[in-house]
């Protein structure tokens, strides 16, 4: 075979290959988007182009229940679990960065380690923290909970930055009569943008998605947080799945990601390399 | 006043002692520089003088005041890094102003401040370019732009130079002896280069493992190192020392054999040595001369010429462990593999007992007895 034809078929195969993949990975997302503008029977019907054009969807996920509400909930949620593991994790990231002592090795380990627990596995214990402290079925109950998935790669992400940062850096700023908490606000919070940028958003995808916390730590409607609500979207009877509203408020509940992301993708790219590279 | 004085200061790292009891004093105005192999403890001894690291034993005071326990700001040092450490995200006017700015001085003053330390330090048209828009030369002069707003008392520069280039090195080196001049500040600078040593300080300070091996000005460094650690680190290139065996032992002077066979008779201090002890001669590659290979102190085959330009570097194969350089002119026309004979003047040399402590060296400023050695 003549190398020219060669070199034509790996790419192709090359070509044929990406494109699976993001078919694999777009095509559920494309289908929710057309189900969710169609109504009736059409729901049921397989297409793959869109063929009907209603916003009756959308408007019946607000009537059905509280969905205002609740996109409310996961946003008020989320921005606080964002705020909070930031918060906390760029402080102890710096104590575990920058300031020897005793057992630091074994509590970074410790840390990594409380992520690796399934979440079924706390999700009792932490129920009976929770109501204890008298946060059941509150925003701030689950907010707490979610400290627990969020913090250890908040910690550890944060913290493998801040070693990267150069001492005299800090040093630098001690002279000039800087506190910690003036080193860490005025000069590393600066300088770390980008490792803030992907770590809150990662924490701010997670607390926006999860679901089991949401599900056992509320009771009532008025408190529920998006992917609670959207499983609990129910029919006009028992049998009859209302594929039309949950699909609509699916689409609903992305798009806010996906703006996000798009807005900060540049800090993301540059923060996922940042560190490798002295900057 | 602002006299720097550091005394039995020791410092542990866990277990591990890495400065050894240090005596110091440097007086108030006075360009100090600290020199010493790489690890020998420069760094750790200013940044303990910085406060950046703790005293573990003895005590520090600047000014009169035991500084041990107050915190870095409070000690009124400034402190210019190797890497510049400027802050990334601020423009170099806030670079400047960022220690005024934490000590809660006026808006006024600090554009005041700031604006006279540009002017001496030619930064007035960079003041709002942020640190990656500069040059390496521009970066480390904001840094030092930085020391001076705050008026310190004592500078202290930790091998600020070392990520120049040779060209810029020089010019910025002449701009601190010009800035200390101009401020008449006590500044502490630390460097693994005898070159800079030699050309910036009023004391240099020479270190070994953590220890003061000795403190002097340039010259009498060069010209009475203690031991032979010191006169083999100051001087370029390094001092060449020869083996040799004590023959005969005079108030003023001590005649030993080389290794060669050839026996001098040096003009130093030999109270304590006796006949057959060991000892090493120093000799300088400056004062190397060619001579006939009879009346050469040493001779051999000439291994590498390196030709400076102003000057060329003989290395001979002269029967050491290494080889011996000799300075020569810089037209010379020796060539690898000739055999040549190489003389000193026993004035210029130096002697080394078998612990490697100097001998006085009497000649240097002993008129009477150069004429009694130059007459037979
Ligand atoms: N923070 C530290 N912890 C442990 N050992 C240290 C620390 N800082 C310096 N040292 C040790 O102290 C010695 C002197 O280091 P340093 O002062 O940096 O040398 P220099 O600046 O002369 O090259 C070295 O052996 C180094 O390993
Ligand atoms: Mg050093």
């Amino acid at each position: 075979m003549n190398r020219n034809v060669k070199s034509l078929m790996m790419k192709a195969g090359f070509y044929l290959l990406v494109a699976a993949i993001v078919i694999f990975a777009v095509f559920p997302f494309y289908y929710a988007i057309l189900t969710a503008f169609e109504t009736g029977s059409a729901l049921f019907d397989v297409n793959y182009l869109p063929e009907s054009f209603s916003f009756s969807n959308y408007l019946s996920v607000f009537e059905g229940q509280p969905f205002g509400r609740n996109i409310f909930n996961s946003i008020f949620v989320s921005v606080m679990v964002v705020a909070l593991s930031l918060l906390m994790g760029v402080t102890a990231s710096y104590a575990l960065a920058r300031v020897k002592f005793a057992g630091r090795g074994l509590l970074l380990v410790t840390i990594l380690s409380v992520s690796m627990f399934p979440q079924v596995a706390v999700l009792s214990g932490m129920f009976e923290l929770i109501r204890a402290v008298g946060l059941y079925n509150s925003m701030f109950g689950l907010a707490i909970s979610y400290m627990m998935l969020t913090l250890p790669f908040t910690v550890w992400i944060l913290t493998a930055f801040m070693r990267e940062l150069p001492r005299e850096l800090e040093e630098a700023a001690v002279m000039d009569g800087a506190s910690p908490w003036t080193v860490i606000t005025r000069v590393f919070l600066p300088v770390m943008w980008p490792a803030m940028v992907t770590t809150g958003l990662l924490a701010f995808i997670m607390a926006w998605n999860e679901f089991l916390f949401a599900l056992t730590f509320t009771l009532t409607n008025e408190q529920r947080t998006v992917p609670v609500a959207i499983a609990l979207i129910s029919g006009a009877s028992q049998f009859e799945m209302p594929w039309g509203n949950i699909m609509a408020a699916s689409v609903i509940v992305t798009v806010p990601l996906i703006v996000l992301v798009l807005i900060f993708q540049r800090r993301i790219v540059s923060g996922l390399t940042a560190g490798a590279v002295k900057g | 006043m602002s006299e720097v004085v550091l005394k039995q200061v020791k410092k542990r790292f866990g277990p591990i002692e890495t400065i050894h009891g240090v005596d110091l004093n440097i007086r108030d105005g006075e360009f100090c520089v600290f020199v010493g192999p790489s690890g020998c403890g420069k760094s750790t001894l200013l940044r303990l003088i910085a406060g950046l690291e703790d005293i573990s034993d003895g005590e520090l005071s600047i000014g009169d005041e035991v500084v041990n326990d107050k915190a870095p700001k409070d000690r009124g040092v400034a402190m210019v890094f190797q890497s510049y450490a400027l802050y990334p995200h601020m423009t170099v006017y806030e670079n400047m102003a960022f220690g005024l700015d934490l000590a809660k001085r006026t808006k006024d003053e600090q554009r005041e401040r700031v604006m006279a330390a540009a002017r001496v330090l030619q930064l007035e048209e960079l003041l709002d370019r942020k640190p990656k828009e500069l040059s390496g030369g521009q970066r480390q002069r904001v840094a030092i732009g930085r020391a001076i707003v705050r008026k310190p008392k004592v500078f202290l520069f930790d091998e600020p130079l070392s990520n120049l280039d040779a060209g810029l090195r020089v010019q910025m080196r002449i701009e601190l002896t010009k800035l200390h001049e101009k401020l008449k500040s006590t500044m502490i600078y630390v460097t693994h280069d005898q070159v800079e040593a030699m050309t910036m300080a009023d004391k240099i300070v020479v270190l070994r493992a953590g220890s003061v091996e000795q403190v002097g000005t340039p010259l009498e460094l060069y010209h009475h190192p203690q031991n032979q650690f010191v006169a083999g680190f100051i001087g370029s290139p390094k001092m060449n020392f020869v083996p040799a065996v004590v023959i005969e032992v005079s108030q003023q002077t001590v005649t030993v054999k080389l290794d060669s066979g050839k026996e001098v008779t040096l003009p130093v201090d030999g109270s304590g040595l006796d006949a057959g002890d060991r000892v090493t001669v120093g000799i300088r590659p400056e004062h190397c001369s060619l001579a006939d290979q009879d009346t050469a102190l040493l001779s051999g085959t000439v291994e590498v010429v390196e030709h400076l330009g102003e000057a060329g570097l003989v290395y001979v194969q002269a029967g050491g462990d290494e080889l011996f350089v000799a300075r020569v002119t810089g037209d010379t026309a020796i060539v690898t593999g000739s055999s040549i004979g190489i003389h000193a003047r026993v004035e210029d040399c130096y002697l080394f007992d078998q612990n490697g402590q100097a001998r006085r060296r009497l000649d240097v400023d002993n008129e009477p007895l150069r004429a009694q050695l130059a007459t037979g």
